[in-house]
């Protein structure tokens, strides 16, 4: 290279500068395609719901769908009411809120305030365990663990009941709060804090009355997304609460939620284009409706309200 | 707060106070005087009671969370560990569950999830370069994020109706280890874009200007200097993607894997099963024997899930070590 001529050099410079320009706008353009795949889902998701439901909708109209009390798709006597498939999904995670949201704010309470840096960095990991074990374990754990206890104290509970389902359901979701809740409160300035020692307060008043107000934002938003993961989770309902679309509020009665009449419905040979097909589509709609406003919910009161510290 | 508050009164007392103390000597000072102290240590005892009592409630909750857990994996373990064996790692399905085996839905797990990885890797990564690396901060970039973040709060059974939809019916693919692979990839992608952009940020800013004073162009900068030490942040975020595909069943219902597979699948196109559905099969039915086929199968996945979670922890701290 040493002896090689400078023109020489400058001449074989020129088409390697020129190919790796041109590399440059073949992977920016790459870099885009693969950005474009995850818009192109979410196209692909509302359009392919709005497409078959609106085949559904031809049939059932949308008032009747809406507030029909009967959902019986599958009898000769066919009803399509989706306030049962509706009821069951939230009386179910209002029954995961009722366990998750206590114990998970006070366990972003502890593990914030209280737990001794050593304890938090065993603690914190071994909650997040919770949610990944796979739902399909936790039916397993709600069907014959769970509901032979509640059955021992209420004899009368059905086999598939929406209570096994809501108290495991609510474990599993433990960790969205806590974790979630607990960014939200180390977030807090020390500055915060030590302004409500120096007037005299307590830990527990600290931590209750100055904390607590000022990671609001961070903690309801992790109430909202909790509470959007119970009503889509699966495999925990569809295994433990049953396939019965009841409308009622008694946990102790089995209930089809709109995920598992989806699950317990597209596992049999669904013939395309039928109705028994379009319904899953329908209610699909309904319940990537009710999440999406859930999770938009969420991220606006974390931007709305978010405290600005410094 | 009531410091201030008890003193003001003391303050205004003298005037009026000494008056009858030195007519009488008998009369007691003004009440604030005497009944604030004791008043104030009773509301502290009070005060410090209340908060043992919370500090005590706060570690109970925490630790409800931590005792479920362990019942969870005892239970498991006890109902499923008396059927793990050699033939039940190694057999088909039957209808007797004695000779019931979980061989199909591990081999359709594995494929599953390399074919996922493959399919997601390379996107989600492209879309954290494209998002950190070349995107202008514009509307653009905020559409592409805001649509990421609502991506990954969908619930996993409405992108199984996509890929029924998309995969299975439009693309003809029917109900093959490609569809669910793909339908998966599209499930865990956010997750990797996020863990991807978090691992691109960390990279220090003088690097790249290090390589581009040496005249690299933005390509070479990214792909010599930027990625090498983003990747250990990139694949352990990829691994726990992978390990919460490992554990999706409700997707796969949708798209159409199969409850009994009485074969080893061997392409991308084959039928197929995994682990989770298998046991989704056996909890289902009514006989104990089935109860236990799914909690040994459960025991199976889980020990996959800590493998890849395990991987993941050590990759993570070899790479906090480096910095």
């Amino acid at each position: 290279m040493a002896t090689e001529a400078a023109p020489a050099r400058a001449a074989r410079l020129v088409p390697d500068l020129r190919r790796r320009h041109r590399n440059e706008r073949i992977i920016g353009g790459v870099l885009v395609l693969c950005s474009a795949v995850s818009i192109l889902t979410t196209v692909g998701i509302v359009a392919v719901l709005l497409y078959e439901s609106a085949a559904f909708f031809r049939h059932v109209p949308v008032l009747e769908f809406l507030t029909g009390r009967k959902w019986t798709p599958m009898f000769i006597d066919q009803s399509f009411g989706v306030l049962p498939l509706l009821t069951g999904s939230l009386l179910i995670a209002a029954g995961a809120a009722l366990v998750a949201l206590p114990l998970g704010l006070a366990a972003a309470i502890y593990l914030s305030e209280y737990a001794k840096e050593n304890v938090r960095r065993v603690l914190k990991p071994v909650l997040e365990i919770l949610a990944g074990i796979p739902t399909v374990v936790y039916g397993f754990f709600a069907l014959t663990f769970v509901t032979p206890i509640i059955r021992t104290i209420w004899p009368q509970t059905d086999v598939y009941n929406a209570l096994s389902a809501s108290i495991v359901m609510g474990i599993m979701i433990i960790p969205m709060v806590s974790s979630l809740s607990e960014d939200a409160m180390s977030a807090v300035p020390r500055s915060l804090r030590e302004g409500a020692y120096a007037l005299g307060a307590t830990k527990f008043e600290v931590a209750t009355r100055t904390v607590l107000p000022a990671a609001l934002s961070g903690v309801i938003a992790s109430f909202i997304l909790a509470v959007s993961r119970a009503i889509g989770e699966t495999m925990i309902v569809t295994i433990a609460a049953g396939g019965q679309a009841n409308l009622t509020l008694n946990p102790l009665r089995s209930v089809q939620t709109m995920t598992a009449y989806i699950a317990q419905t597209a596992t049999g040979e669904l013939a395309h284009g039928s109705i028994e097909y379009q319904t899953i589509f329908a209610v699909g709609l309904t319940l990537f409706g009710i999440t999406l406003i859930m999770n938009i919910i969420s991220i606006a009161v974390l931007r709305r309200f978010r405290e600005v510290y410094e | 707060m009531i410091r201030p508050r008890a003193g003001q009164p003391l303050q205004g007392v003298p005037p009026v106070s000494p008056a009858p103390a030195v007519g009488g000597g008998g009369p007691e000072p003004h009440p604030a005087v005497q009944r604030d102290p004791s008043r104030f240590s009773a509301r502290l005892r009070r005060r410090s009671a209340a908060g043992v009592v919370f500090h005590v409630v706060c570690l109970l909750s925490t630790l409800v969370g931590v005792v479920v857990l362990v019942v969870l994996l005892v239970d498991v373990v006890a109902t499923g560990g008396g059927r793990l064996s050699w033939e039940f790692l190694n057999g088909f399905p039957s209808r007797f569950a004695a000779r019931a085996g979980l061989k199909p839905a591990i081999v359709g797990s594995i494929w599953t999830l390399a074919l996922t990885g493959i399919i997601a890797f390379p996107l989600g990564v492209g879309t954290a370069v494209w998002l950190e690396e070349y995107a202008p901060a514009s509307r653009l970039k905020t559409i592409v994020e805001t649509n990421i973040s609502n991506l990954a709060g969908v619930p996993s059974i409405v992108y199984g109706m996509l890929g029924l939809a998309v995969f299975v019916r439009y693309l003809a693919l029917g109900r093959s280890i490609l569809a669910g692979a793909l339908t998966l990839a599209l499930l865990v992608l956010p997750v990797i874009i996020i863990a991807s952009q978090e691992a691109i940020k960390a990279v220090p800013g003088s690097i790249r200007l290090g390589a581009y004073a040496l005249g690299a162009t933005k390509w070479e900068v990214i792909r010599h200097h930027v990625f090498p030490l983003a990747l250990p942040g990139i694949l352990t975020g990829t691994i726990l993607a992978l390990s919460r595909a490992i554990g999706e069943a409700a997707p796969l219902i949708v798209v159409g894997a199969l409850a009994f597979v009485p074969f080893v699948p061997t392409s991308p196109t084959d039928p197929f099963t995994v682990i989770p559905i298998q046991i989704y099969n056996w909890v289902s039915r009514p006989q104990a024997e089935f109860q236990e086929l799914a909690a040994a199968a459960s025991i199976v996945l889980l020990v996959l899930l800590l493998s890849l979670n395990a991987a993941a922890i050590l990759l993570r701290n070899r790479y906090s070590r480096r910095n």
